[in-house]
């Protein structure tokens, strides 16, 4: 009880030395700024990063195959062929036909009533699902399957469609890591001109304890607490928010009903990581403090 | 008594300026009373930063405690540092803790634990007048008063050195006597005191003190009242 007492007292006693309690002036706050951004940049990152794995995963083993017949008879009796020829072949899950009134609503938006009229030759579509792994080396024998049916038959792997799609959340990916990096050397560049500017604004005090006979040590020790605490409320105060953002936009999200946009999510593998970021801050905070008060304190006798 | 202080042609210099200081050689022994004098601008505070290592020579060799301290690594100053008691001549409190904090500063700062602390800075307040004003900042103290919290932290630690710059230039007649007991009873104790001042009537007082008189930078031939050289600089 007295030793915590003592503890308590201690720790008042070095609060005292560097005038000014916590939230004062702007260090809280910046970094309050900057761990806003950083999470919510983290959190796009990880998210399109899951959203391109989760696509990948759902694509990579689909394909569709398409019946390029303009004679509607000869087109069923072609596609009846394909499909049991499909269904009897190595690496295929399932074959299905893809109902054609399905396929009349989603030409519609672009064709009209001439998409369910019969004038117009719509392709029958067949959906390929593979046994997983090797999907390339799979697609490539079903394509010589189906040439041997017929050369009015075609094979299209999914994956091919969503490429570009998936390169381009790739690079956002990419990107939201980039600014996540220079987000915190931009952290570590604040609190190393901020350990400076109280360092140069409490050289008389520090001067004393230096004749006195403290070590540097001792010294940056003051202003590293002092700065890792402005780093805890600021990091806390940013990640707090920018878990609110992300909630909301979460809700969003999953409001547009969309496949590919509802993929954007953030599992426990992701939100951990996130909530290292925090911490990280904080230790960045007092490393670069300690540091930069060091290399001052060197300078000097 | 062995010396504690053994300053051998040292020279002090600022930048590109003509030195400060010039072949000061002398030897302090340990548990002496030595008076530095000199005209304003003889080099008596530049020689005190010497001794209490805010400053390294240009040349010479400077022994503190028996080790060369001009050699000495940097991180091993603040052993040394912890043994020398300072009253700098612009007292140096810091302003934003008060009175009491000053004076344990020194205490903290060797790791004493808070609880050890409260009694020896009561006791120091009490002594040097401020019992009631332990809670002031120095804004609120008067410069006498200031001088004093200066004085308390000096000694509080009990140092082997205490080097006091002008201590009772802002303290009254009977203050600066309380103030010269103070030291002389330390100096009882065992810690060699360095005093500089210009208060010749306040250097009379002190029974078996020895006076350094520099002039221009260069210690200067006895002045015939005081005695001079130093008793040490005999047996050296």
């Amino acid at each position: 009880m007295a030793s915590h007492a003592n503890r308590k007292a201690a720790s008042a006693a070095r609060h005292r030395l560097l005038p000014g309690g916590r939230l004062v002036g702007p260090m809280p706050w910046i970094i309050a700024i900057m761990m806003f951004l950083t999470v919510l940049s983290a959190a796009a990152g990880l998210g399109l990063g899951a959203a391109v794995r989760s696509m990948r995963a759902d694509l990579a083993g689909r394909a569709s195959v398409q019946v390029v017949e303009a004679d509607a008879a000869d087109r069923d009796r072609l596609a009846v062929r394909a499909l049991l020829a499909l269904r009897g072949a190595d690496g295929v899950r399932a074959a299905d036909p893809v109902d054609p009134a399905v396929l009349a609503d989603q030409l519609r938006p672009w064709l009209g009533d001439a998409a369910t009229s019969g004038d117009l030759p719509v392709p029958a579509l067949i959906d390929v699902m593979l046994t997983p792994g090797e999907a390339e080396v799979k697609v490539g024998r079903l394509r010589h399957l189906l040439a041997g049916l017929s050369p009015k038959l075609r094979i299209e792997p999914h994956a091919a469609f969503l490429l570009p799609l998936a390169g381009l959340l790739t690079a956002l990916g990419w990107l939201a890591a980039g600014v996540v990096a220079l987000m915190i050397l931009a952290t570590g560049a604040v609190v190393v001109l901020a350990s400076r500017g109280a360092h140069d604004s409490h050289r008389g005090t520090i001067d004393v304890l230096h004749l006195m006979g403290s070590t540097d040590v001792q010294i940056a020790r003051l202003f590293q607490r002092r700065i890792g605490l402005d780093a805890f409320f600021g990091s806390a105060l940013g990640f707090a928010f920018a878990v609110l953002v992300i909630g909301l936009i979460g809700l969003r999200l999953s409001a547009t009903g969309s496949a590919l946009l509802g993929a954007v999510d953030l599992d426990a593998y992701s939100w951990l990581l996130l909530l290292l970021l925090p911490m990280l801050g904080v230790l960045l905070a007092t490393l670069a403090a300690r540091w930069t008060v060091l290399r001052a304190l060197g300078r000097s006798l | 008594m062995s010396a504690i202080v053994q300053f051998e042609n040292v020279g002090l210099r600022y930048g590109l300026d003509s030195e400060t200081l010039s072949d000061v050689s002398f030897s302090l022994a340990g548990g002496g009373f030595y008076f530095l004098t000199g005209a304003s601008g003889a080099g008596k505070t530049s020689l005190l930063k010497l001794l209490y290592l805010a400053q390294r020579p240009s040349r010479g060799v400077i022994r503190l405690f028996g080790e060369d301290v001009v050699t000495l690594p940097r991180k091993r100053l603040p052993g040394f540092r912890r043994r020398i008691g300072v009253v700098f001549q612009d007292f140096r409190l810091v302003p934003h803790l008060s009175a009491y904090d000053n004076i344990a500063l020194p205490l903290r700062v060797a790791g004493m634990e808070e609880s050890e602390i409260d009694a020896p800075v009561a006791e120091m307040l009490d002594w040097v007048g401020l019992g009631d004003r332990g809670q002031a900042r120095p804004a609120t103290l008067s410069g006498g008063e200031q001088q004093r919290v200066a004085i308390a932290r000096a000694v509080i630690g009990r140092p082997e050195i205490l080097v006091a710059d002008e201590p009772t230039g802002n303290v009254d007649a009977d203050m600066a006597r309380r103030l010269l007991t103070l030291f002389e009873a330390l100096n009882r104790l065992g810690t060699t005191i360095v005093v500089a001042t210009h208060d010749l009537p306040l250097i009379a007082q002190v029974r078996d003190a020895q006076m350094m008189k520099l002039d221009k930078g260069r210690l200067a031939d006895p002045t015939g009242t005081l005695r001079y050289p130093p008793r040490s600089q005999d047996r050296a």
